[in-house]
């Protein structure tokens, strides 16, 4: 398993070794960032209507985005394991999805302001479990996806 | 600004921020290799100080949802580097997992307050 996942340490997403399909390297595939700019489309829009819907203070949880986050990290880490180990190399699936649609509907940065706005307001253990919370969560949502893909592989 | 027409920026600069990130992450991981998640890691703190400075400037209502959320989150992201750990730690780098989590969040909350500052708030 581990050759397999080897290629993908860096950039599992737009990493060059990891897309053995690209006919030229050195020319920019046009349909490949279509897929990534329609799928950031739909992760903005989906993350900005929650955002919008859910607004909270320095001294609440940011439900808006620790949702998303996991949202998202699950979809990848059951996209891309399926990609990698189940199914015949898919670029636009991946751009799409993976590139776009997931990683728009996350965001590393907003979560970066929430705490730095939590510390400010001095509220020091709130920042800590959220911070603890995302990242626990995030790493949980990709290793269960990446079993329950796997597991399904070998029932069949 | 009509409500179409903000969503329809929100979806247009979203799409755009995924392709900046796509760009500079392809860009990153090409030149240090596939040791370590590098590529990821300056987008996210590109991203977190730019958000910063947003945020210091007292950006706010509609132009903070489509520069801020629309633009930078989508710049941002967290499923990858999430992705990235886990699959570091499959390969029992734990060093280099230790090293993409911690320095990420403290490297994070610095460069945005740095921003917040550098924006005057």
């Amino acid at each position: 398993m581990s050759s397999l996942t080897g290629v993908y340490h860096v950039s599992p997403l737009c990493s060059p070794v990891s897309k053995p399909v690209r006919p030229s390297s050195a020319r920019l595939d046009r349909q490949e960032l279509a897929a990534i700019f329609a799928g950031g489309c739909v992760g903005a829009v989906a993350r900005a209507a929650l955002a919008q819907s859910l607004v909270t203070n320095a001294d609440e949880w940011p439900w808006a985005t620790f949702c998303v986050n996991l949202l998202g990290a699950a979809l990848l880490g059951w996209l891309i394991t399926r990609l990698q180990e189940r199914l015949p190399p898919s670029r636009y699936s991946r751009s799409f999805l993976g590139t776009g649609v997931c990683g728009a509907l996350t965001t590393f940065s907003t979560v970066m302001v929430e705490l730095v706005k939590m510390l400010e307001a001095a509220h020091v253990g709130l920042a800590l479990g959220y911070a603890a919370a995302s990242v626990a969560g995030g790493f949980a949502a990709i290793f269960l996806t990446t079993k329950l893909v796997r597991r399904a592989r070998l029932t069949r | 600004m009509s409500f179409l027409a903000l969503w329809l920026g929100v979806g247009v600069l979203g799409g755009l921020g995924a392709l900046a990130r796509f760009a500079i992450d392809s860009f990153v991981s090409a030149s240090t290799g596939a040791r370590f998640p590098f590529g990821t890691l300056l987008v996210n703190l590109s991203g977190a100080l730019v958000l910063g400075v947003l945020v210091g400037v007292a950006l706010h209502g509609d132009a903070y949802l489509l520069v801020g959320t629309a633009v930078i989150g989508s710049y941002t992201t967290f499923s990858t580097w999430m992705l990235e750990s886990h699959r570091l730690a499959e390969d029992g780098r734990r060093w280099l997992l230790g090293a993409n989590i911690v320095l990420s969040l403290l490297l994070g909350v610095g460069a945005a307050e740095l921003g917040r500052l550098l924006g005057g708030g």
